[in-house]
């Protein structure tokens, strides 16, 4: 190499002291994204549990710095807020499951059945719903739960008719909203199962059903976990769905939203049953590997 | 692994009847984006394409646009920064605290909007109201890059964990300085996986309502609070159709462009 | 560590019990105002007006800003930016709750407050003194509706009235007969058309319940459905706990609701006219009546943030939407009647205000304006009423 000019030496020197002090690299690397996460992300959620603590003036609906717990006492001890609490879970598990059922033979297909061309194809048409408007594709399917709606044109004929608004039409539009987000992970973990492991499993004498149970799927487990991470916690925090098709339901999406308007320190105390559900979820799933797999 | 031939028909059907109830709101979108009855009415009466001539001339939708195209346009280039130099440090070092880091990367997008809807509000208030920065744009990107350093986070890391370090270490031994090093052999390796995060926190961040809703000031209206504001309208549901069903057409670009550039799971992670 | 505990903790005794004197002083007078305590913050009022900002920003109910959107003749919006250069951002807000809570931000310019949102921000200090030598069509404005107790503390106007109306039951002429006339339908006699009903998504609602029980069960000894006590309260709980069972939506999105009733997923509850005019004109089969028993309603306001940053362009703004054409037109789309008494002759229809008891002060005592509850029963009784906060809680509750 030719020495370099003068004018890059300043660049040279800071090179090489980078090069030789790894802390020093990782120092620099870490500072923003660190500074941007803690303090702004980490020190906004601090704001929100500590006003958890305060009370709100019961005419202005001011905010009152007076500490108190008994936000916390009311969310953890009023019946309606378990009745809540429990079937927004019950939500958040039935998506999921939906999701997951209905994703891996469509991850399965693509990866490991369908040709390497329609395999792209088939990759663009799972993705490109994800850019369709959140808000349009959910309003869609408030018309077809509606009262002689598509839904009802449909089943119609066969006697059956739309479950209309309410827990059934919530399960089915966040299901629907969140299935790629299912798909992908799991797409990409049988795409990179070995093709010789499984060449092995037949060798030794495994059967089609015995390789997926024993290779296939204790590979794509992490996989699966990775896409439950998105469908369980956007179903457990969603709230704009359910006022679109929930009907009366309410979930703890929508109990937070109301309480914003209501009484904000109630809210933010209502917020910490999502975070710990979720936080919960992700330390659990993430023993599987599955945050590696995202 | 050899499947039977009933079992290869059988996923081919759950595939194409996936795909089928995927596009059938999509399709009902666009439908009713040319459905004459204002309000949806099923099975439409008679077809118009009233509503993309309007929509063709709708101030609100396009300056909506222009306002999403900035936003997500300023997030995605935070996220792209400051989700690489975090991929960067998680897989190119150890270091205590390592699993903490990816952790922490992923709470933004798991915990629910709302929550980080309502943090973010009430952070901005009481830090930058006082210096004197109100909700704008500004507060809208901020909000926006927080969620979305992970996409960019994942896919990177997903990149370095295949390149290995041996390259990097033969540029070093062949007298190239770090910041050589970068610019010739590791930023060509992330390059498409940087491509394909920052399509996918773009979407996001184009896509994002609640988060939105907490950060922005009044008259900064991206295209989904315009979307919202709009969906029920007489007149205006149909317009709202038919920029949806835009977005859907010219997402396939994009969508097409980053799984042929990237190279390992196409379409990138999430 | 251990002091600083102790010193917050004697702080928070001591803003309690300042609080608790607060809400004291505020009882004492149990005038039909409610607030004869009322002291709010000392705010400064704009003395004069200097040129606009260039901007607005409203936060509004539904319908208050046209700005032809929906429906091109009707934009009041247009032409106000054409003559004063403000340009107008609206925020629609769907209840009184989110009016409150946008203008705590500080980042709204103005609202069209109700009554059960008026005297909270008054007293909260949110907004401010209007001087209503600086608004002209004020001096058109009816008497009715001028030092009202829900727009003016000891004789200084907060405010600009803007018009008032009353909440009405809607129902499909298809699905829903014979034709009600009293709120029974939905509440005691709602069960036929269970899955299909829908009221107001707001705590204020609970006061619809309370003027249903005030007539039909008259040993509850309900005076007024804004003062109610514990087992006042109970009973409409009980009684809207009840409906729940045949809700198939609430509502706080105008449009949503307007969109139920269209395809006929919701056949019958409480509306605004505005929303029964904007069904009707899609043809669907909807008709809005005001039932036997009265009704809630509200007398709205337009109120000028203390944090203003555009207070000129806020002051024009209240200026024209009580001039009598816009207020005419306002009245008309939204289906009230008008603040500004000359707005009657600018109607479209001659016998509008006539229809909406424009000028009729007797017909609105039968109408229950929107207001807070408090401690102090605003019927004058001397026992403990339950305050807004316990209905807050009451509404999740209701709601399950």
């Amino acid at each position: 190499m030719a020495p370099p000019p003068t004018a890059a030496r300043p660049l040279r020197r800071a090179a090489s002291v980078l090069h030789r002090r790894a802390g020093l690299r990782l120092a620099l690397l870490l500072s923003a994204p660190m500074a941007w996460l803690v303090l702004a992300y980490l020190g906004s959620l601090a704001v929100l549990l500590l006003s958890a603590f305060w009370a709100v003036d019961d005419f202005t609906y001011d905010v009152e710095r007076v500490w108190n717990t008994a936000n916390f006492s009311t969310v953890l001890t009023e019946p309606v807020y378990r009745a809540i609490a429990l079937r927004t879970l019950g939500i958040a598990v039935a998506v999921t499951v939906i999701d997951a059922v209905v994703a891996f033979p469509m991850a399965f297909y693509m990866a490991r059945v369908a040709r390497p061309r329609t395999r792209k194809l088939l990759v663009v048409a799972v993705l490109t719903p994800l850019w369709a408007s959140y808000l349009v594709k959910a309003y869609a399917w408030r018309v077809i739960f509606s009262q002689g709606g598509v839904l009802d044109w449909l089943v119609g004929p066969l006697g059956l008719s739309s479950p209309g608004y309410g827990t059934t039409a919530v399960i089915v539009v966040l299901a629907y909203l969140w299935l790629p987000y299912m798909i992908l992970p799991v797409y990409s973990g049988l795409e990179n199962l070995p093709a010789n492991l499984l060449d092995a499993s037949a060798d030794l004498g495994a059967s089609a059903g015995r390789t997926f149970r024993s290779v296939v799927l204790p590979q794509v487990l992490p996989s699966v976990f990775a896409g439950s991470v998105f469908t369980f916690s956007l179903s457990l925090g969603d709230y704009v769905t359910v006022r679109i098709v929930g009907g009366k339901t309410q979930v703890l999406g929508t109990a937070i939203a109301d309480n914003v308007t209501l009484n904000l320190p109630l809210a933010a105390a209502l917020s910490c049953v999502p975070v710990v559900l979720i936080v919960g979820y992700l330390l659990a799933v993430r023993r599987t590997g599955a945050l590696e797999s995202l | 692994m050899i499947l039977s031939r009933r079992t290869r028909i059988a996923l081919r059907a759950a595939m194409v009847a996936g795909l089928a109830v995927v596009y059938l709101p999509l399709l009902l979108v666009l439908l009713n984006s040319l459905n004459r009855d204002r309000s949806f009415a099923w099975p439409p009466a008679g077809l118009t394409t009233q509503w993309w001539v309007r929509a063709w001339q709708s101030e609100g939708a396009r300056s909506a646009v222009l306002t999403s195209l900035q936003a997500g346009a300023g997030a995605t280039l935070v996220a792209l920064v400051l989700g690489t130099m975090t991929a960067f440090a998680v897989q190119r070092h150890r270091f205590f605290g390592r699993q903490t880091v990816s952790f922490l990367v992923i709470l933004p997008i798991a915990l629910p909007g709302i929550v980080t809807g309502i943090a973010l509000n009430a952070a901005f208030r009481t830090v930058l109201g006082p210096a004197g920065i109100g909700f704008g744009l500004l507060t809208v990107v901020i909000g926006h890059a927080t969620f979305c350093i992970v996409v960019v986070f994942n896919n990177v890391v997903a990149r370095l964990r295949r390149t290995f370090p041996s390259a990097e270490e033969a540029s070093a031994d062949l007298g190239a300085h770090t910041f050589q090093t970068f610019r010739y052999v590791t930023f060509p390796a992330v390059r498409s996986a940087l491509l394909a995060g920052g399509l996918l926190a773009f979407a996001l961040s184009f896509d994002e309502i609640v988060v939105t809703t907490f950060t922005a000031g009044p008259g900064v209206q991206t295209l989904p609070v315009w979307i919202y504001a709009n969906l029920a309208r007489p007149n205006q549901a149909p317009v709202v159709n038919v920029v949806a069903a835009v977005l859907v057409l010219l997402s396939v670009v994009p969508v097409y462009l980053a799984q042929r550039l990237s190279a390992d799971s196409p379409g990138g992670r999430l | 560590m251990r002091i600083s505990r102790i010193a917050r903790t004697a702080a928070a005794a001591t803003a309690a019990a300042l609080l608790a004197a607060g809400c004291g002083s505020g009882g004492t007078a149990g005038s039909t105002s409610g607030h004869g305590g009322l002291n709010p913050p000392k705010l400064p009022m704009l003395q004069s007006l200097g040129p606009g900002e260039g901007q607005v920003n409203l936060v509004a109910w539904a319908g208050y800003a046209e700005d032809g959107s929906d429906d091109k003749s009707v934009d009041w919006v247009h032409p106000f930016e054409q003559q004063t250069g403000c340009k107008v951002n609206t925020k629609i807000a769907g209840t009184s709750d989110e009016m409150v809570s946008l203008m705590k931000t500080g980042q709204y310019d103005a609202v069209s407050a109700s009554g059960d949102a008026t005297l909270r921000l008054i007293a909260a200090g949110d907004v401010a003194p209007v001087n209503t030598a600086l608004v002209q069509n004020y001096a058109d404005v009816f008497d009715g509706l001028k030092n009202q107790p829900w727009n003016s503390v000891n004789g200084q106007m907060y405010g600009i009235p803007h018009g008032r109306g009353a909440n009405l039951l809607m129902y499909r002429t298809d699905k829903v007969t014979p034709a009600p006339d009293s709120w029974s339908v939905v509440f005691d006699g709602a069960s036929p058309y269970s899955g299909h009903v829908t009221a107001y998504d707001s705590p204020i609602y609970i006061a619809d319940a309370a003027l249903y029980l005030m007539r039909t069960r008259p040993e509850l000894g309900i005076k007024n459905p804004y003062a109610l006590d514990q087992d006042q309260l109970k009973a409409a709980v009980d009684l809207l706990k009840t409906q729940h069972k045949a809700i198939g939506e609430y509502w706080s999105d105008f449009q949503k609701s307007e969109n139920s009733f269209k395809t006929g997923d919701t056949v019958v509850g409480t509306t605004w006219q505005v929303i029964a005019n904007m069904a009707q004109t899609d043809h669907a089969p909807v008709k809005a009546v005001l039932p036997k028993e009265g009704a809630t309603g509200w007398s709205d306001t337009w109120m000028v943030s203390a944090k203003a940053a555009h207070p000129n362009c806020a002051y024009q703004w209240m200026n024209w939407i009580v001039s009598p054409t816009a207020n005419a037109q306002v009245a008309q789309w939204f289906g009230e009647a008008p603040a500004n008494a000359k707005a009657c002759d600018r109607t479209t229809d001659k016998d509008f205000c006539n229809t909406f008891h424009a000028a009729d002060e007797a017909y609105w005592k039968d109408v229950h304006y929107w207001t807070t509850p408090v401690k102090s029963c605003l019927d004058g009784r001397t026992v403990a009423c339950t305050d807004y906060a316990a209905w807050t809680a009451a509404w999740t509750e209701i709601k399950g």
